[in-house]
Parts: structure tokens; C-alpha cells; sequence
């Protein structure tokens, strides 16, 4: 009896790592950023290239930061999460048009409706690679002192929204 | 005739090179270091592949950033910090050694010595188990006999 229990113990030992292993998302790489000031940059906006963005006009405000492109799918199903957060008026979010065309991107908030307050864009893609972005959509979630608080990798659902988005948001507003 | 034949089809793979990365720099040092410290970064897109020999355009991105950050004269640690600021120890293929690494980097020694420690039991609990076997001395005369025969015949 007791020369089958090693094997047994080390059979669900395995087994429990590889259920656990079942449900981690290889994807969602924790971000350093968090708890960082969120990058500096200039860009152009989206609307009106004459006029720039920086996070430094955001000081004294919570608001999010979504990485977006006209090209991204994932983008489509966060879409109207983001238009009806948008219409509560709780925390201004701003976009950021991620290597794409400007008409592209304008075309594609004519079509879906504008949740953000302005887009940035990053054509190029550098200010992306300041914020760590690997993947869109992203959304970060930057306090009043310009601190980055929370990222969300992949598109916000309702649940992500519930649970740590605006939970979080209420928090630093509070401060 | 031969010799340069020879010598035609050993530039052959360097002009069918030639043609097709669009994003070689002008210095092939450059980027002879550029490709050495992508290899041991990870792609975050294809997470599996490294940033030299990915196709995502994160990756090629990237690599256009380490080449501008090598050509404004950063170090190759420089850069690797810079990158990990950004995306974590996850970029790295080596993981540093780091408190939460360490059931990584010495786990498999504890799990080696472990094993060992449990051999090293196992045998002596034989040994004290396993006794002489005693023979009688009509058994070792028996024993004497069949041996003698086997080395007759």
C-alpha cells in the first residue's frame, strides 16, 4: 500500500500544477510601469494635428490612457464599453492612436463614436514602446500626480470595469 | 573558370539578401550588435521567438529603437535596462536572479539533492535488511563439487 502513495502524491502534485497552469494567460505580462510616472511625450492630436497632447496637461486629474488603432480587432468589442463610459462622465479617457493613419483613425471614431475626450497619435509607434505596449488594445489608469496606477491588457470588459477600474478610479479621486 | 564560377555562387546568398531586408542599417557592425543582444530578448508579440528573429512589427519597432539607441552611443546594458523598464524582466530569455527566481535558478539542485538524500536512505535501510547468506558445510561441499564438475567438463 504505503509504495503507491509517492507516486500518487507526486501524480496530483503535478496535476495541480498543470490545472493551475490551465488558466494563466502567457499574455498578460505585469506591467514594471505600475507605480512609475507614466512617460512624458508630445503628440500630435488626432483631430487637430496643429494642436499637441502631453500627460503633463492631465496633472491633478484621474483619467485613462487607451491605446487604440483602426486596425486592431479586440478594439471593436471594448468599443462600446469605452462609448458608455464615456457618456457617464466619471473619468475623462484619452486615446492613443497607436501605428496608424490619421485618416484611418478618424474614420474609424466617425463610424463607432468618439468616447475619448482627444486621441494622440502615435504613428510611429515610439510612444508605445515608452508605455510598454505590446499588444492593443491597452488601458492605463494614471493618477492625479501622473502615476501610473493599473493596466489593463487586452480590451476593458464589463467585469475588468467593475471589479478594478473604476473601483480604483473612485479611490484616487478621492485624494 | 571554375574558381570564379565557384565564387559567383558564393556571393549568390548575400545579393538575394541584399534584396530583401529593407530595414538593414547602412553599418553592418551595428548591426551585427544589434542582431547579438536582440537574440536574448524576448518578442512580446510571438513570445516564443526572439526580437532578432521575430516578424511582428512590435519587434521590428524595437529593434529600430535599439538600433537608434546603439547608434546615439548607449552600451548594450544600457539598452537592456531600458527595455525592461518598459516591459519587464519578461523580455529577457535569461532570467535574472532575483528573490522570486530563485525557486527557478536553484530549484532543480534542491529537487537533485533532495533525490540523492532519499537514495542514500533507501540504500543503507537495504543494506541493513539484505544478511549474509550462511552456508552449512555440507552445502559449501556441494557447492565445491558442482563447481569442480563445471570446470572438468
Amino acid at each position: 500500500m504505503m509504495r503507491f502513495i509517492w507516486p500518487f502524491v507526486i501524480f496530483v502534485t503535478l496535476a495541480g500544477f498543470l490545472y493551475v497552469g490551465l488558466h494563466l494567460n502567457p499574455h498578460e505580462v505585469p506591467s514594471p510601469l505600475i507605480g512609475k510616472p507614466a512617460p512624458a511625450f508630445s503628440l500630435a492630436q488626432l483631430h487637430d494635428p496643429t494642436k499637441q497632447f502631453s500627460p503633463q496637461d492631465m496633472k491633478g486629474q484621474v483619467w485613462l490612457l487607451n491605446v487604440w488603432a483602426s486596425w486592431c480587432v479586440s478594439c471593436k468589442i471594448e468599443h462600446p464599453i469605452l462609448l458608455a463610459l464615456s457618456r457617464k462622465n466619471i473619468v475623462p479617457i484619452y486615446g492613443l492612436d497607436y501605428k496608424d493613419k490619421r485618416e484611418a483613425g478618424m474614420a474609424w471614431l466617425q463610424e463607432g463614436g468618439d468616447p475619448y475626450v482627444l486621441s494622440a497619435s502615435d504613428m510611429e509607434g515610439r510612444i508605445g514602446i515608452d508605455y510598454g505596449v505590446y499588444g492593443v488594445p491597452e488601458t492605463y489608469v494614471i493618477d492625479k500626480q501622473g502615476v501610473i496606477r493599473y493596466k489593463q491588457i487586452g480590451p476593458v470588459t464589463p467585469e475588468s470595469l467593475r471589479e478594478k477600474i473604476l473601483p480604483l478610479v473612485a479611490e484616487l479621486q478621492a485624494k | 573558370m571554375k574558381n570564379l564560377l565557384i565564387l559567383l555562387f558564393c556571393l549568390l546568398p548575400s545579393f538575394a539578401f541584399a534584396g530583401e531586408a529593407k530595414d538593414m542599417a547602412d553599418d553592418p557592425v551595428l548591426e551585427k550588435r544589434m542582431i547579438g543582444l536582440a537574440e536574448n530578448l524576448r518578442c512580446l508579440v510571438c513570445q516564443n521567438e526572439s526580437l532578432a528573429s521575430s516578424h511582428s512589427e512590435l519587434a521590428e519597432d524595437l529593434r529600430r529603437e535599439v538600433r537608434e539607441q546603439m547608434q546615439k552611443g548607449l552600451t548594450d546594458q544600457e539598452i537592456i535596462d531600458y527595455l525592461v523598464s518598459r516591459y519587464g524582466d519578461f523580455v529577457l530569455f535569461d532570467p535574472p536572479v532575483k528573490s522570486y527566481t530563485l525557486l527557478l535558478w536553484y530549484g532543480p539542485f534542491a529537487l537533485l539533492l533532495a533525490a540523492l538524500a532519499g537514495l542514500i536512505v533507501q540504500l543503507r535501510k537495504r543494506k541493513s535488511k539484505v544478511t549474509e547468506a550462511q552456508l552449512s558445510d555440507e552445502d559449501a561441499k556441494r557447492a565445491a563439487d558442482l563447481l569442480n564438475q563445471s570446470k572438468d567438463s
